[in-house]
C-alpha cells in the first residue's frame, strides 16, 4: 500500500498489539507500528475493517489468519481495544483510525 | 462519535461494555464492580469458611492467574481469613506446560502464595510427552484427564486441603451445557452447573474424617468454581486492565476436540446477543433441577451435588439399597464417563471393555428398533431400574405431565444391564486402588490400569553393555 502524502491529509501512523497468542501469528511481536494511508482508493478514511485487511496482507507471518479474521471482521473471541476502549463503544469495524490511535488484539480463546 | 461517559461514576470515560447488561463503565469502576460479584457468589453460596484452606488450581493461564489475583484481593479485602495456595499441575507436556509453569511461579511470587507443583512424572512415572510417544496423538487426551484428575485431588491432600477451587468460568459451564444437551448427557449437566461439587464421602463420613484427626485423604476433596458467573471476556479485560501476567498458548497436543464446536457456536452468540452466556448457564441449572436423583426425585443443581451422584440410576439394576454400593458404581462411572467424555472430546474412539460396550460414543442398544424417532433412544430411568419397555420404543411422544427428564448417558450398559437383570446384583465395595490407594470400585483404579497397559509396552531402555 503506497504511504503517499494524497491530497486530503497526512499518513495515519497507530501503534497495534497482539496478545493472548495472538502474537504468534505476527513474527511473535506484541507491538507494532503501522502507518496508514489517509484516504483509501475510494476516497474514505481508513477504518478497523480497512485496517484487519491491511494486517493480514502486510504483517501476518502465519497461514492460519482464520485464528484472527472470520469473514470481514475480527474471529468471535478477540476481543479489539481502541484506546484502551471496549471498539464495541467506538463504533467497531466503523472506526475511522486517527494518528496516534493504539489499537490492541487480545484473543481469548485459549485454555484458561 | 462521541465519548460515553461511565454510568457509575459518571465521571470518566467509558472503557468497558459490559456483555450481561450493556452497561457502560469505566476501567476503575469495572475491576471494582467484577471483584464484587465474585464476592458475592462466594458469600451467597457460602463457598468458604473462615479459615479454610484452600488450593487454587493453577495452569498460569488466564482463568487461573484472575482466580488467584482476585481470591488473593478478597481474601484481604473481606478478613475471610482463607490460607491459599496454589497447585498446580506439571503434565509433562514441553513448549506448553513449562512455559505456563513459568507464569504459575511468577504468579507465587507476586500474590505471595504458596506453589505446589505435582507432576505426572513423579506420581505415575510418564510424563504425556512420554505417553503421546507411546501411543501417538489418538486417545492421549484421555489419558491426561484421568492422569490430572487423580493429580489435582493427590496433590491437594499432600498439602492437607480439601478444598479445590478452579477457574471455569461462565462460558466454559456454557459450552458445558451445549456439549451435553447435544449428547444428551442430560446426568452430567448437574455437576457442570453446580458451583460446588464433592465426592460422596465427603458428604458422607465427615465424622470418620474427623476421626482421623481431620485428615484429608485424597477421596474427599472439595471443587469449586468461583468464576462460573464471570464472562470469559470479562476476565480477560481484567486481567489487561490489571496487568496480570498470565500464559496463553493451546495444548500442543489437543487436537480439534467437540468442545471447540461448542465454543464457536458460544462465541457466535455471544456477537449476536451477549446476555445469552449467563441465560445459558441458568437454564442449564434449571434443567438439571428436573434430572431425578437416585431417590428418583427431581433434585435441585444450584446445591453442593454429590460428584457422582447422578451417574447411579445410569445402572440399571443396581438398586440403590445399599449405599455403599451405590457409591462404589458412581465412582466406578464417574471414571467411566470421564474417559469417554475425554474421548469423546478428543473425537477418539472410547475404549471398548466388557461387559459395558461403547463404540465410537455411540449407543448401541439393540431394543432401539432403526426406523423409530431419535427420541426414542432416550429411557426413563427411576430409581437405578431400567424402564426400557415402558419408555419409547414404540414411537410415542413424551406425556407432557411428566416432569422429570429421561435421561441416559452415553456409556452403554446393554449388556452389563441384561446380566443384572437376570443375575444376582454385583456386589461392589467402595474401597481404594490396591496399587496407589485412590478411591476406586474396582481392585485397580483407572489411572492404575493405563499405567498398567503403558509400562507393558515400554520399550527397554539404557540397554548397558560391558
Amino acid at each position: 500500500m503506497a504511504e503517499s502524502s494524497a491530497p486530503g491529509g497526512y499518513p495515519i501512523p497507530i501503534t497495534v498489539e497482539f496478545t493472548g497468542g495472538l502474537e504468534l501469528l505476527f513474527g511473535n511481536e506484541r507491538k507494532h507500528k503501522v502507518v496508514l494511508p489517509a484516504r483509501l482508493e475510494n476516497g474514505s478514511s481508513p477504518n478497523i475493517s480497512f485496517l484487519l485487511g491491511y494486517l493480514v496482507d502486510n504483517l501476518m507471518q502465519d497461514e492460519r489468519k482464520d485464528m484472527f479474521i472470520m469473514e470481514d471482521s475480527v474471529r468471535p473471541g478477540v476481543l479489539v481495544l481502541i484506546n484502551d476502549a471496549d471498539w464495541e463503544l467506538e463504533g467497531e469495524d466503523a472506526y475511522e483510525l486517527q494518528a496516534g490511535d493504539t489499537i490492541v488484539f487480545v484473543s481469548t480463546l485459549h485454555g484458561g | 462519535m462521541a465519548p460515553h461517559i461511565c454510568q457509575l461514576c459518571n465521571t470518566s470515560r467509558a472503557q468497558i461494555l459490559r456483555p450481561k447488561n450493556h452497561a457502560r463503565i469505566c476501567a476503575p469502576c469495572f475491576i471494582d464492580i467484577f471483584e464484587r460479584e465474585i464476592a458475592e457468589t462466594i458469600t451467597s453460596t457460602n463457598l468458604f469458611q473462615p479459615g479454610e484452606r484452600i488450593a487454587i488450581g493453577a495452569s498460569g493461564g488466564k482463568d487461573s492467574t484472575v482466580l488467584a489475583s482476585v481470591l488473593k484481593t478478597l481474601n484481604d479485602r473481606h478478613a475471610w481469613g482463607l490460607d491459599l495456595v496454589l497447585l498446580s499441575i506439571d503434565e509433562g507436556i514441553t513448549g506448553y506446560r513449562d512455559h505456563s509453569l513459568d507464569a504459575v511461579k511468577r504468579n507465587s511470587v507476586e500474590y505471595d502464595l504458596p506453589l505446589k507443583i505435582v507432576s505426572y512424572e513423579e506420581l505415575y512415572g510418564w510424563s504425556m510427552d512420554q505417553v503421546v510417544a507411546q501411543i501417538g496423538k489418538k486417545g492421549n487426551c484421555t489419558y491426561c484427564g484421568v492422569f490430572r484428575r487423580q493429580a489435582l485431588d493427590r496433590g491437594a491432600a499432600m498439602l492437607g486441603v480439601g478444598h479445590v477451587v478452579t477457574g471455569h468460568n461462565a462460558d466454559d459451564v456454557a459450552e458445558t451445557v451445549l456439549m451435553n444437551l447435544l449428547r444428551g448427557d442430560l446426568p452430567r449437566l448437574g455437576r457442570a452447573t453446580s458451583i460446588l461439587t464433592s465426592t460422596p464421602s465427603a458428604t458422607m463420613s465427615r465424622k470418620e474424617t474427623e476421626a482421623d484427626g481431620g485428615e484429608v485423604t485424597i477421596t474427599n476433596v472439595k471443587r469449586s468454581k468461583p468464576l462460573m458467573y464471570a464472562y470469559e471476556k470479562e476476565i480477560v479485560m481484567y486481567a489487561h486492565y490489571k496487568k496480570l501476567d498470565y500464559f496463553s498458548t493451546e495444548c500442543i497436543y489437543s487436537p480439534e476436540a467437540f468442545r471447540g464446536s461448542a465454543r464457536t457456536l458460544i462465541k457466535n452468540l455471544e456477537r449476536i446477543r451477549p446476555e445469552s452466556i449467563l441465560d445459558v448457564v441458568r437454564s442449564g441449572i434449571d434443567m438439571a433441577k428436573l434430572v431425578p436423583n437416585a431417590e428418583g426425585h427431581p433434585k435441585g443443581a444450584a446445591e453442593a451435588v454429590i460428584r457422582n451422584e447422578v451417574e447411579d440410576e445410569a445402572e440399571g439394576g443396581c438398586g440403590g439399597s445399599n449405599a455403599k454400593e451405590v457409591v462404589s458404581e458412581m465412582a466406578q462411572m464417574e471414571q467411566k464417563l470421564r474417559q469417554d467424555e475425554q474421548a469423546e472430546e478428543a473425537g477418539t474412539e472410547t475404549e471398548i471393555k466388557l461387559p459395558s460396550k461403547v463404540l465410537d460414543g455411540q449407543r448401541h442398544d439393540r431394543d432401539l428398533k432403526p426406523d423409530l424417532p431419535p427420541e426414542a433412544a432416550l429411557t426413563t430411568y427411576v430409581q437405578g431400574q431400567n424402564h426400557d419397555r415402558h419408555s419409547q420404543t414404540d414411537g410415542q411422544q413424551l406425556p407432557s405431565d411428566i416432569r422429570t427428564v429421561p435421561i441416559r448417558t452415553k456409556q452403554e450398559k446393554k449388556s452389563s444391564r441384561k446380566a443384572t437383570r437376570d443375575a444376582p446384583v454385583p456386589k461392589q465395595r467402595l474401597g481404594q486402588c490396591e496399587r496407589c490407594g485412590y478411591l476406586s470400585s474396582q481392585a485397580v483404579c483407572k489411572a492404575c490400569m493405563l499405567l498398567e497397559g503403558l509400562n507393558k509396552a515400554r520399550p527397554r531402555t539404557g540397554i548397558e553393555v560391558g
